[in-house]
């Protein structure tokens, strides 16, 4: 089960995790994402500070986005990973293809030098 | 010591499995991070045979043994009678290729091969076994 709470600060489209996504609730991020999008933010946070696991379906959908954002110039990053949900990021080697920060002020600060 | 879970081939289940594995190992002391790895390794497994061998169908079921012990691997078992579909064959595509394909598929198996030591297939009596195997630190 997945709850997705969005609010806007400072020009970026925050989008907090709160539970679990797996193959059953990765379309409601797909969804979530998807209307970021629709609704014209470039610079979208993810909060994972609340994410308590996911499975390579969630993190599927965080892939699949990429091309489309270098496309249209939108700026994404992941933040406030719990040690077990940033593992498994980090078995997958997504480090390298998605921008992740420590905390909510590091994000913001990466998002402006994307 | 033995553990076994009968599934329904909804992926609603998915959390229970999860749950399951994790109650399993934690009453053996196993290290947080690696129930963590293999409550996903497994997770993965069991969401391809729902979606793929049963196309979720919560009336097919499947059954999931853990056989854990001190100073062993643990051995995960998932039996079921649906097509065996062995990820040994599967070559998981290149990471760069599934961006560029915007593929959400690929990264479970690539999840499940870094996590666990073995994957083996086996089939008997209409049965298909597949066994995982992961060497643990236990507490």
């Amino acid at each position: 089960m997945i709850h997705i709470k969005r609010l806007q600060e400072d020009g970026a489209d925050v989008i907090a995790l709160i539970g679990e996504i797996d193959a059953s609730s990765s379309i409601e991020l797909d969804l979530a994402i998807a209307k970021s999008v629709g609704e014209g933010f470039n610079k979208i946070l993810i909060d994972c500070s609340s994410l308590e696991y996911i499975s390579s379906a969630g993190l599927g959908v965080f892939m699949s986005y990429i091309e489309e954002f270098k496309d249209k110039n939108i700026k994404m990053v992941l933040f406030g990973m719990n040690e077990k949900v940033a593992n498994t990021f980090e078995i997958l080697g997504l480090y390298e293809l998605l921008t992740i920060g420590k905390d909510k002020v590091q994000a913001k600060k990466l998002i402006n030098e994307l | 010591m033995n553990y076994k879970y009968n599934v329904g081939c909804s992926i609603e289940n998915l959390k229970g499995v999860r749950d399951f594995i994790r109650g399993a190992l934690k009453e053996h002391d196993v290290a947080e991070l690696q129930i963590s790895e293999m409550v996903l390794a497994l997770d993965e497994m069991c969401s391809n045979l729902m979606i793929h061998a049963h196309q979720c169908n919560p009336d097919d079921l499947f059954e999931l043994h853990i056989k854990v012990d001190k100073g062993s691997p643990v051995v995960f078992e998932i039996i079921d009678d649906g097509n065996a579909f062995d990820i040994n064959q599967f070559s998981e595509p290149a990471l760069g290729n599934l961006v560029h394909e915007k593929r959400k598929g690929g990264l479970g198996i690539r999840l499940v091969k870094s996590i666990m030591d073995k994957i083996e297939y086996q089939h008997s009596s209409g049965k298909n076994i597949c066994r995982l195997t992961k060497k643990v630190q236990f507490k």
